[in-house]
């Protein structure tokens, strides 16, 4: 690293230089961050026919071979669906906004692709150590949601704004009470900080992780994440029966891809933030002898992959919820059991530190 | 502490720079055969037989009110929760009364049926 400096501020001189180098070891970080979660999200696709397919007893995708290896496949599957998708026709409606219609998709997906500035790896692998990481975070997801409201609105179809109203208000429903799940994150941690956040959770075992004493607030977390990204069974957003897509109906071609995109990368978000907050991040699960060699990035890709594994399985299992349901579930359901939770939490915070260390498993037994 | 924030923006240019890519991409690869029946809105099939920008339901507006409300209030609860330990029992009591107010709020919605969706 200090040799590559050195080289730098000897080529640009020593203003220019190291400021060319700090652009371009952030630019490696974020491309090492960035194509990794892209291929992350096409074969995440490629996972949800294929374990969605096993639960129904039929196979799922298996034609499409890489490099023609045979027991590849089915393996090809997203990049050929990728390359199909680029040589699609992206057809604008009469009467759409072609500024707004164009932009949309780009919205939509540059906040999903800006949160994991602040995510951290490992222990040392974060990009931006800051300490208002999950406001960031909050910020960005909320920030996703002018796009759909932009595509709904652009799109001049009436299914697309629908659909577009109904996402904005179940994005925003669920939005609070992510937000008061995450006040009780923030009550045990004590700070914004992603790795802080990680940290507060070590101790020797599972048993320190905040998903025992929060555990309410996990499930109202995980549920609202699932709700929030849109994905079944709360995707009445995109209902096929009622209103054929919602709000990317009119949408075709790699503009369609985009928000596809999007969507799949928040999915892996909310998997990713859920594993911090709650599962403990890259600690693993017991601090012994085989299992704490294993580097924590790979705790942490597991128990993404866990919670991921959840979304399918829903995905699944339950029938759609109707939509005042839904909101019924966001409003009269969970915000006022995380309010309630938040005051237990408070109270049980009014203890003395030596009683409350002495206990873990403070808010149980 | 702001040069912690360069990164970032680095990765908002970045993230937009990949969406605008692969629609810049898609617009390259594709074909471009415009007629009037492919660029016609979607209606099942039939004509449009009014512009899409039309009236919306009230509740929309309603939900997105309480949101505004209710995210002010998480706003205000971060804060308080990173430093309850150090605020101790009257910091406590403080925010519970706000609480209290928030949800004597909350409650007048529920009962005036604001939160109905049917």
């Amino acid at each position: 690293m200090e040799f590559m400096q050195q080289q730098f501020e000897q080529l640009f001189g020593v203003e220019w230089g190291a400021m060319l180098f700090t652009l371009a070891t952030n630019m490696t970080f974020i491309f090492t961050i960035i194509v990794p979660l892209l291929l992350g999200v096409a074969y995440l696709t490629f996972a949800e026919r294929k374990i969605i397919a096993y639960m129904q007893i039929r196979v799922g995708p298996n034609r499409v071979t890489f490099f023609g290896i045979p027991w590849l496949r089915g393996w090809g599957q997203p990049i050929a669906d990728a390359v199909k998708a680029l040589m699609k026709e992206i057809v604008i409606p009469t009467g759409a906004n072609k500024f707004l219609f164009i932009l949309a998709p780009i919205l939509t997906i540059m906040p999903a692709l800006a949160a994991w500035a602040v995510v951290p790896f490992s222990a040392e692998m974060v990009l931006a150590d800051i300490n208002a990481g999950l406001l960031y975070i909050l910020a960005m997801t909320s920030m996703g949601i002018y796009g759909v409201i932009i595509a709904g609105w652009a799109s001049n179809s009436k299914y697309a704004f629908l659909g577009a109203m109904r996402s904005a208000a179940q994005v925003v429903s669920y939005e609070l009470a992510m937000g008061f799940a995450l006040v009780c994150v923030l009550m045990m941690s004590q700070s914004l900080n992603l790795g802080d956040i990680v940290n507060g959770q070590q101790g020797g075992s599972m048993l320190h992780w905040y998903l025992i004493p929060l555990f309410p607030m996990f499930l109202v977390y995980f549920i609202s994440g699932v709700a929030e990204t849109n994905r079944a069974p709360f995707d009445v957003a995109e209902g096929e029966s009622e209103i054929v897509a919602g709000f990317h109906v009119d949408y075709s071609g790699m503009a369609f891809t985009v928000f596809f995109l999007a969507e799949y990368a928040n999915m892996i978000l909310v998997a990713t933030l859920t594993a911090l907050m709650f599962l403990g991040g890259w600690l693993p699960p017991l601090d012994i002898a085989p299992l704490n060699m294993i580097p924590g990035f790979i705790w942490l890709l597991l128990k993404i992959a866990f919670l991921l594994f959840f979304f399918l399985w829903f995905r699944a299992t339950f029938p759609r919820y109707r939509y005042d349901q839904i909101m019924r579930l966001g409003w009269k359901v969970f915000i006022p059991i995380t309010l309630v939770w938040i005051v237990v939490l408070g109270l049980v915070m009014q203890l003395p530190q030596t009683v409350r260390e002495g206990f873990p498993l403070n808010l149980w037994f | 502490m702001l040069e912690n924030y360069f990164p970032i923006l680095l990765f908002l240019v970045v993230g937009f720079l990949v969406g605008a890519g692969c629609m810049i991409g898609g617009w390259l690869m594709a074909p471009n055969r415009p007629d009037k029946e492919k660029l016609s809105p979607y209606e099942c099939g039939f004509e449009a037989f009014e512009d899409a920008r039309m009236k919306f339901d009230v509740r929309y507006y309603l939900v997105a009110i309480l949101f505004i409300l209710f995210d002010l209030e998480i706003a205000f609860l971060f804060p308080w929760a990173i430093v309850l330990d150090e605020i101790g029992l009257f910091g406590f009591v403080a925010m519970m009364i706000f609480l209290g107010i928030l949800i004597v709020g909350f409650i007048y919605e529920w009962v005036r049926g604001a939160l109905e969706w049917d």
